[in-house]
């Protein structure tokens, strides 16, 4: 089969006031070729992002230039990356709406950032009394939801089962939305915390964030946010979100890998034991004890992921330049665009939302050959490699859900700012290619 | 196309046709293995007598190079002598681990030299492999259960020096 450039593009004309065709050029991976030839169709950006040559460079600068440790020496070059790596923070801060800088605390990825709060809490217990409000035992609840990725699941199991706590979660309906009628028997008095997704990984569900805080509310609960497939997609106001914790991840915005977020509300951050323990969390030292720095230094121990912070300053730059909006506008249409052209498949079964409501640029589905019978993701995904398409197969970390739906996997096509319609028009055609072959 | 080399036709019919699935009494030993990064799962019976593995059963759930191979797997076994069934897996280790440079030998491995061309896809070995890993330790089990006990659990997979694939 042939691809031609030409049939890659497209897409420009769906959002106005961004040029998809221009944005690409940006990416120097997207010019790559695959397997003799074909050009390169990435659609699994859910993943993690491809990379903009601002941030490419601004890493590259960083250590050509200025590089030193941070928060330590008075030389210029301490100066200038602790600078650097300060400066990140107000831009992150600016990016997520935030209004103080100090709410911002960087961490390795989601992962972390969600197990920071989920150790945190257990931590409390041998903390004093203004650690209270996090504070976890016997009778108390974790709630959350059926469609976490494992990293907002398992660290909260793994708190239940430290503190004697008990999980709880909120279930899905057959379109892959929260089951909200019963929410207030879900989340109840006795819930400590509440964590879900904002949108999910797997069935790209973007959910009603609103509605779910105001309930924990009610009952005096912590609320946490995973944004990690919501911030790299959507303009993000974490005021106007209502929560009190927010994650999210680096790598899944343009910025590298090794890099996330912990946002949270000044006054909780204040009084929350730290995780992990080591140098620059402290505040005074001896060999009896320490007492703690303030946020966010307390949640920073040891030397951080310098340059990786520097090219997430470069991404949210990038980003900002385009404007979220922007860039929300254009997946929005490319998702609906593929929402149309999968139903044109035949035996295609989306697991998710059917529609482009509340629902961003992650699809995923199970193809079935022409006798009826499912083709493994596996098999899928391995003909679509062969003509330079990149999808995820598999659970995706989110096993739960795939057993919710009775599948033991899932293909999913995600996309991202710079994914066009003639992307999404290739995978349509390399699906056909696999039915084919597996109908033979 | 270059996948034809991996997905042989003998490998699909396999697929298609799987050999001695669904699950069988008697038996002396049953595991459950799974490859957590792509969701393959199997459910495997073995029952030995006299040094011979006399019937092998499964129900397993994944893509058609795991599936076929447990197909394959299980004719192949089946009837030999246990000694000579864990050279075989021994052979067809080494067949997979060998990155394409082995084209395996047909007259010992029969249809599962047809397995070659998937050692060229590191991602895919572990599915070729499962169902076999399956069938060794549910065998040492049958064999001696006292020693197996102390065993990998059967949910850590194959323990196998595979390159991992897919992170989440």
């Amino acid at each position: 089969m042939t691809l031609t450039e030409s049939r890659l593009g497209g897409g420009a004309d769906l959002a106005a006031g961004f040029d998809v065709e221009q944005v690409r050029k940006d990416f120097p991976i997207l010019a790559r070729t695959v397997h003799d030839d074909l050009p390169l169709v990435y659609l699994d950006s859910a993943a993690t992002s491809q990379k903009p040559l601002a941030v490419l460079d601004a890493e590259r600068a960083y250590y050509e230039l200025h590089n030193a440790n941070v928060h330590r020496g008075i030389h210029v070059l301490a100066e200038e990356a602790t600078g650097l790596y300060e400066a990140t923070r107000d831009k992150v801060a600016a990016f997520i709406g935030a209004t103080d800088r100090r709410e911002v605390v960087f961490t390795k990825n989601s992962t972390e950032a969600l197990n920071l709060v989920a150790y945190a809490m257990s931590n409390a217990e041998t903390t004093g009394a203004e650690a209270q409000r996090f504070r976890i035992g016997p009778g108390d609840e974790i709630v959350v939801t059926e469609m976490e990725h494992h990293s907002n699941l398992v660290p909260w199991q793994m708190l239940a089962r430290r503190t004697g706590a008990t999980l709880r979660w909120i279930g899905l309906t057959d379109d892959g939305r929260l089951n909200l009628d019963n929410l207030d028997a879900v989340i109840t008095d006795r819930a400590k915390v509440v964590s879900m997704v904002h949108q999910s990984n797997i069935l790209g569900t973007v959910n009603p964030v609103a509605r779910i805080v105001a309930r924990a509310r009610e009952v005096g609960a912590l609320t946490v946010l995973d944004g990690s497939q919501s911030v790299p997609h959507m303009p993000i106001d974490v005021a106007a979100l209502g929560v009190d914790f927010l994650a999210f991840t680096g790598h899944k915005m343009c910025a590298p890998t090794g890099v996330g977020v912990l946002w949270g509300r000044y006054d909780l951050l204040e009084v929350m034991p730290p995780f992990l323990g080591g140098g620059e969390m402290i505040e005074i030292v001896t060999m009896e004890g320490s007492t703690y720095a303030a946020p966010p230094h307390r949640f920073e121990a040891g030397t951080p992921m310098i340059s990786q912070v520097v090219g997430l300053g470069a991404a949210v730059d990038y980003l900002t330049a385009l404007g979220m909006p922007a860039i929300a506008a254009h997946e929005h249409a490319v998702t609906g665009y593929a929402l149309d052209a999968l139903a044109t498949v035949p035996g295609t079964r989306i697991i998710g939302p059917p529609t482009d409501i509340d629902r961003g640029g992650a699809i995923s589905f199970v193809l079935h050959d022409e006798a009826g019978r499912a083709i493994h993701p596996h098999d899928v995904g391995q003909l679509l490699d062969e003509r330079g398409i990149a999808v995820r197969v598999g659970h995706h970390c989110a096993r739960p859900v795939c057993l919710r739906f009775g599948v033991p996997a899932t293909t999913r096509a995600s996309f991202h700012l710079y994914t066009t319609t003639g992307e999404v028009d290739a995978l349509v055609e390399g699906l056909h290619g696999v039915r084919r072959f597996f109908s033979r | 196309m270059k996948l034809d080399s991996m997905y042989q036709e003998i490998i699909l019919d396999h697929y298609r046709n799987p050999l001695h699935r669904g699950l069988r009494d008697p038996f002396d030993a049953e595991v459950h293995h799974v490859n957590p990064t792509c969701g393959d799962e199997v459910t495997l019976r073995v029952k030995v007598a006299d040094g011979v593995v006399e019937d092998v059963s499964y129900e397993s759930e994944g893509c058609s190079i795991s599936q076929a191979s447990a197909s394959v797997m299980s004719d192949l076994v089946i009837g030999k002598k246990i000694d000579e069934a864990l050279e075989l897996e021994r052979e067809f280790l080494a067949l997979m681990q060998s990155r394409g440079t082995a084209e395996g030998n047909e007259d010992v491995l029969e249809d599962a030299v047809a397995f070659a061309g998937v050692s060229k896809y590191p991602a895919r070995v572990k599915c070729a492999l499962l169902s076999w890993m399956a069938w060794k330790d549910a065998t040492a089990k049958a064999v001696d259960p006292a020693a197996a006990t102390g065993a990998a659990p059967a949910s850590a997979g194959a323990p196998l020096d595979v390159p991992e694939q897919e992170k989440p």
